[in-house]
């Protein structure tokens, strides 16, 4: 592991990486400022940019954009109650009441130090876990990959927002189809291409992933008529006040960072789950936790409750890659339009990763320290700086998205068709926004459906045909377990709510 | 009568699963591989069936969370006039090269969604494209096809 350590170190601290992160950090928390815009919104736009570097680089970069969006998703939260990213939502919860009795720079201090303990703690826990989990799939087989891509999948679509399970898995199965337009990997027999030589080599990922999110949000915002800057446009005015913390604060961080740390890696290692559950439940643990005198001040701009989200949303970010980089699944979709990324790298990540491209693998660890550091120093000092920057009318703000996504297009392809597809998935993507068909789900299902289909084919061949294989392995048996009681559990809190309703 | 318009949106993919679904057994596969316990069709074969199942589900379930858009408050004007102006600029990037189109793309943008800055709008669009290009084409090497600026030999 030290070795590991080394290579890592040597890799993310180089001058050219370390600006990727600084880059990185400081663009996503510009748009993860911006209510509408995510994370994955973010990295989808850098990933042109990406291109002209090396795997290990382009990945730094990316990560760095992800911390920075969750991070930046805290200061709306906090200043005006409008959480740039799902992962936030929680911190308004104590965040805009403490910045409404005039603390907002205190509050914004106790998430920028709760955010940079919650992402090193987790990332020292993705340090060992990593290396560990690694070395136990690689007695993965076929069906347990296959069953890990259900799970996956099921989890996604399953903690998606109340009543979407359907269509979460709808998207799930649309991913799954748009993913199997092209050559079949094996046979390279044509499918779905209706004769057109555009489509012999499938869809683009990062034409999906610009579609769906990058320019359907953009259009949405036009659509909706709403104005993600104006909300940056306040937070210029706003007077921030001290960013001292004093000991009884520091007193009470010092607890529940820790115990929300692990839960919010935990739950960001769950494929499916991500920074918004994990904020939440952390939320509720340190409610039931403290004492009644402590939890009247819930809601009400309390250090605990501020402090608790914000350590586990970080957490569950640096969690979130664990299944990316041991077992080559994502758990999140920012996570698998990451694995996208880097297949278009030509690297594969799973198991082996840490062996065939130990850089990559240790150097997204390392950076991870690097990227809370240079978030620490973004966040306190440069608030109001970034605010002024993120002040550009929507006017501005939604044509460069365009033409980002389209250019992110043009230099893969230099093909017309796949801007007139990407416009077409973007307007239908936009239509389906309206009515809350969720776009993760889709694009984790996208990625993984070569992989899905790879692996199934190897062990409905192994088994001759039989779906045994489903049950003949414990592990595989298990795995598919855990997906029915996702499901019965989900089936169960709907109806539980419909009868109590 | 008032139309769940979520219900109308499985109902069409619905179809579109039952088209898939179709298209999925025409797919031609080599005879030797026509009674494999895999071929190219049977995935695709799988996901219609999929695909049905779940939009079969929610046309026919209750819904709970029906959502309601307010159609008349929505943008459509500035909307459709984006993304025209989006398919002209991918109908000519090819042909005229990325400078020009990129540079009257962003251009028409600003203008349609409201802006009169004319100064700042050409700031943000002909030298902004300008100094990205250079930032691809220069730094980064990344290939950026421009007809135009061959043309005018500003590009070798």
């Amino acid at each position: 592991m030290i070795e590991g350590i080394l290579i890592g170190l040597t890799t993310a601290l180089t001058f050219q990486n370390i600006l990727m992160v600084m880059v990185g950090c400081f663009f996503g928390t510009i748009i993860g400022m911006l209510p509408g815009l995510g994370p994955m919104t973010a990295i989808a736009l850098m990933i042109p940019i990406t291109y002209g570097f090396d795997p290990a680089t382009g990945l730094i970069l990316m990560a760095g954009v992800y911390y920075g969006a969750v991070f930046g998703g805290s200061t709306s939260s906090i200043l005006l109650n409008a959480p740039g990213v799902p992962g936030t939502v929680a911190t308004s919860f104590d965040g805009y009441p403490m910045a409404q009795q005039g603390k907002a720079g205190k509050a914004l201090a106790i998430a920028a130090w709760s955010s940079f303990a919650g992402g090193t703690l987790s990332a020292i826990y993705l340090l060992f876990m990593a290396p560990s989990l690694s070395k136990v799939s690689l007695s993965f087989r076929s069906p347990d990959y296959f069953a890990l891509m259900i799970l996956g999948l099921t989890a996604i679509a399953a903690f998606s927002s109340k009543g979407q399970f359907l269509k979460a898995m709808m998207m799930v199965v649309l991913g799954l189809m748009l993913a199997s337009v092209g050559q079949d990997s094996l046979s390279d027999i044509t499918r779905f291409t209706f004769n057109n030589m555009n489509l012999t080599d499938g869809i683009s990922f990062v034409l999906v992933v610009m579609a769906t999110f990058a320019m359907s949000e953009a259009l949405t915002i036009i659509l909706k008529r709403n104005d993600p800057t104006s909300a940056a446009r306040q937070v210029s005015l706003t007077e921030l006040g001290s960013i001292k913390i004093n000991k009884e604060e520091r007193t009470k961080m010092y607890k529940t960072i820790p115990r929300s740390s692990v839960i919010g890696f935990l739950i960001g290692v769950l494929p499916g789950a991500g920074a918004t559950i994990a904020s939440f439940l952390a939320y509720g643990m340190e409610r039931n936790i403290v004492n009644d005198e402590e939890k009247e001040k819930f809601g009400k701009g309390s250090v605990n409750g501020l402090s608790a989200p914000e350590t586990a949303n970080n957490a569950a970010c640096s969690g979130s890659f664990v299944p990316m980089l041991t077992l080559g699944i994502p758990g999140s979709g920012t996570t698998a339009v990451m694995l996208g990324a880097l297949l278009g790298f030509g690297v594969q990540p799973g198991p082996r990763l840490y062996m065939t491209n130990p850089e990559i693998f240790w150097s997204i660890i390392m950076s991870m320290y690097i990227g809370m550091v240079i978030l620490l120093i973004l966040n306190l000092p440069l608030i109001p700086y970034i605010a002024r920057i993120l002040a550009v009318p929507k006017n501005y703000l939604i044509p460069l998205i365009l033409f980002f996504s389209i250019t992110g297009i043009y230099v893969m392809s230099f093909n017309n068709f796949d801007i007139y597809l990407m416009i077409g998935i973007a307007v239908v993507a936009t239509f389906m926004r309206l009515y809350d068909f969720p776009m993760p789900p889709l694009i984790l299902a996208f990625v993984l459906g070569g992989l899905m289909e790879e692996n199934l084919r190897r062990s409905l061949l192994l088994s001759n045909g039989s779906w045994e294989f489903l049950w003949d392995r414990a592990l595989t048996a298990c795995i598919l377990l855990t997906t029915i009681l996702i499901v019965i559990w989900h089936v169960y809190k709907t109806m539980f709510k419909r009868t109590k309703t | 009568m008032n139309i769940n318009t979520t219900k109308v949106i499985s109902l069409l993919f619905f179809i579109f699963s039952a088209f898939y679904l179709y298209t999925a057994y025409q797919i031609q596969v080599f005879a030797f591989d026509e009674n494999a316990p895999f071929n190219a069709r049977t995935f695709p074969i799988y996901l219609g069936y999929a695909g049905l199942f779940f939009s079969g589900l929610k046309i026919i379930l209750p819904d709970p969370n029906t959502i309601k858009v307010q159609y008349k408050t929505l943008e459509y004007k500035k909307t459709l006039i984006l993304i025209i102006i989006a398919i002209i600029y991918g109908a000519t990037i090819l042909k005229v090269g990325y400078f020009l189109t990129t540079s009257l793309f962003l251009f028409s943008s600003y203008y349609f969604l409201g802006e009169r800055r004319w100064v700042l709008m050409f700031l943000l669009s002909f030298p902004f494209v300008a100094a990205f290009m250079y930032l691809l084409h220069g730094v980064l090497d990344i290939y950026l096809r421009d007809p135009f600026l061959q043309l005018i030999g500003v590009m070798g």
